[in-house]
Order: structure tokens, then C-alpha cells, then sequence
């Protein structure tokens, strides 16, 4: 079925500016749910607050678009109740890791079987630019106009640490490798925490002077490599991307709980 | 891949972000004068789908025949 026909078109074409790259992870989520055959009313899509979580409108699955930053709480109220739906859960940097940042690393304490597909493009985009905590330190955003003095979070390790079972990054550029992993995700039981890194060619791009959304994309390719490459010896600053966590765990459930 | 596939582009959604031109691996899309993606060398084309799996704004379909 092409990608299309997974869409509502009555809200197309999307409001992502042009060069964004939250389209292409929406069209790699569908792939990768076609991929794994799963039928419309099998998968439950559901979104907080943000550019990217505009995505829940766009897709038509049961969908669910929620308070921003609880996205996962209620995700985790869906699952629950029917074990049998698949859960995707597409956030934002800023509605995963600041507004929602306990309900990321308590999700992922849980260990529940959902899929968290988080965009990073390192800003507030829907907002004007303010900077997030994904934003790195030295970098501009509105409200750091001078460069955020802070560090930023490591989602992988920040996953990691807070236990999730599955933990993958990949980027926009790389979009056959971002289907098979949000795939991987999928059909992985437990918390799965796919960080995608994305282009925000408007605030971040333009505040930082890194172009559009093709240089941001070149970007993406240039400045990271698979986890473990020879390339990393001579570079350290590359970022990693690839699957860090794929563990098999009991997963938390209805059933569980009885079986106890 | 099927050299006879089409490269189908949504003018209504396609925003000319220019992606699919910029990473074409065989130079076979360029971006018209309204600023939107159009399949100009058929000829290059070798149907890899790139272009389909990069566009962000869903615009772009490799249709097989």
C-alpha cells in the first residue's frame, strides 16, 4: 500500500515548514509498519504537544493527540488496557526530555511495550526557537541568543540509564536505516526509544547559520557514524548511531501482574 | 529495481525544499522555475527510491508498471 493511503489527506499537504525533516520520519514509521504488516486498526498513535507531534493528526490509526510532555503517560493507560494494540509514541525533544521528562525515564523504568520515535532537531520549533534541553552547549536558540550556557542531554545514555530495553539513534539522512530500526522498535516488547535526529532548517538551522534542510541533512551524514567505526578513532566528536540496547525482558503487563 | 517504474511528484504537496535534487544519486531530479520537484532525466534514473524515502513532504512516489 503506498504511503499515502496511511495518511488522512484531508490535512494534507502537512504545515512542517519546507526542509523539515519530521516528514521523512513520519513516511519512515509508515514504511516500517507496513513492513511488519500490521493493519490500521491494530496500531495506536499517540502525541503530545509539538511539531512533531502534529503527526497524530496526519496518521490515520487511532490516534490520540494529548497534553504536551504526557504523551507517554497516557500511551501507557492505552497499553494497559488493550495489550493487544501496537503503541507508537512520536515526540519532540523538548515534549520528551523537559516537559515530559519524567514520564521519559519513568516509561522507561517501566519497561512497558511501547515505541517512543523522538525527534530531535535540538529546539523548540512550533514555539519560535527556544532552546531545549537537547540544544548543545554554545549553540543559539531565542532565548539563548549568545549560546546555551547549559549541557545538554545524551537521550541514548539518558535511556539507557533509566532502563529502557530497546535504544536506537539514526537520522533523517539516513532513511532506509531509519525504517529498519523504528521497525526494530516496533516489533521489540518493552520500552523502545528510537531518537531520530531531525532538521529544524527554520529556528535551529537559521539561529546557528547551518542552512537549509539539505546542508542540515549533509550534516547529519558528515558528522556521524555507525556505532563502533574505525572512522570514530580519528574523530571523536562523530555521533554514534545504531541499535546501543536490545535486550529481551519481562515485559510489564496485565497478564504479568496476574501470573505473579 | 524495475527500470520501467515512473517517479510520480505531488505538485500540490511538494514545498521545494530542494532534498530529493540535492541527494539524487544519478542527477535525475531538478527543481522546476515554481520551485518544485520535477523528474527531468527519466534517462539517468536508476528507480533506487531514494528520492521517495527523503521526501519530507510525501510528495514523491516510485511507481512500478
Amino acid at each position: 500500500m503506498p504511503v499515502k493511503d496511511y495518511l488522512r489527506l484531508r490535512f494534507l499537504p502537512h504545515i512542517w515548514c519546507p526542509g523539515c525533516g519530521h516528514g521523512i520520519v513520519m513516511s519512515g514509521m509508515i514504511r516500517a509498519i507496513e513492513e511488519i504488516g500490521l493493519e490500521k486498526n491494530e496500531v495506536v498513535v499517540v502525541s503530545g504537544i509539538g511539531c512533531s507531534s502534529r503527526m497524530a493528526g496526519y496518521l490515520d490509526f487511532h490516534t490520540m493527540h494529548t497534553l504536551h510532555g504526557r504523551a507517554l503517560a497516557f500511551a501507557t493507560g492505552v497499553k494497559l488496557g488493550r495489550p493487544d494494540l501496537t503503541v507508537i509514541v512520536p515526540m519532540g525533544d523538548g515534549d520528551a526530555l523537559a516537559i515530559g521528562g519524567n514520564h521519559f525515564i519513568h516509561a522507561a523504568r517501566r519497561d512497558i511495550d511501547l515505541t517512543a520515535v523522538i525527534m530531535n532537531n535540538r529546539i523548540y520549533g512550533m514555539t519560535g526557537g527556544q532552546g531545549s534541553p537537547m540544544t548543545p552547549q554554545g549553540m543559539r536558540s531565542t532565548t539563548a541568543p549568545r549560546g546555551i550556557a547549559d549541557a545538554a542531554f545524551d537521550l541514548v545514555e539518558l535511556a539507557k540509564g533509566a532502563g529502557a530495553s530497546f535504544v536506537a539513534r539514526t537520522t533523517t539522512f539516513h532513511a532506509t536505516e531509519l525504517t529498519r530500526m523504528i521497525e526494530k522498535a516496533i516489533r521489540h516488547k518493552g520500552f523502545s526509544v528510537v531518537e531520530v535526529m531531525s532538521q529544524c532548517p527554520t529556528y535551529y538551522g537559521r539561529q546557528n547559520r547551518l542552512g537549509n534542510g539539505v546542508e542540515m541533512m549533509k550534516g547529519f551524514r558528515d558528522n556521524t557514524t555507525s556505532i563502533g567505526s574505525k572512522k570514530r578513532e580519528a574523530r571523536p566528536d562523530l555521533i554514534e548511531r545504531g541499535i546501543f540496547v536490545d535486550e529481551d525482558r519481562p515485559v510489564y503487563s496485565p497478564e504479568g501482574l496476574k501470573a505473579d | 529495481m524495475d527500470k520501467e517504474g515512473k517517479v510520480v511528484i505531488n505538485r500540490e504537496w511538494c514545498k521545494g525544499c530542494g532534498i530529493c535534487v540535492a541527494f539524487c544519486p544519478e542527477e535525475a531530479l531538478i527543481l522546476d522555475p515554481e520551485e518544485k520537484a520535477y523528474w527531468a532525466h527519466p534517462e539517468k534514473c536508476k528507480r533506487c527510491g531514494l528520492c521517495e524515502l527523503r521526501c519530507p513532504d510525501i510528495a514523491i512516489e516510485l511507481v512500478q508498471k
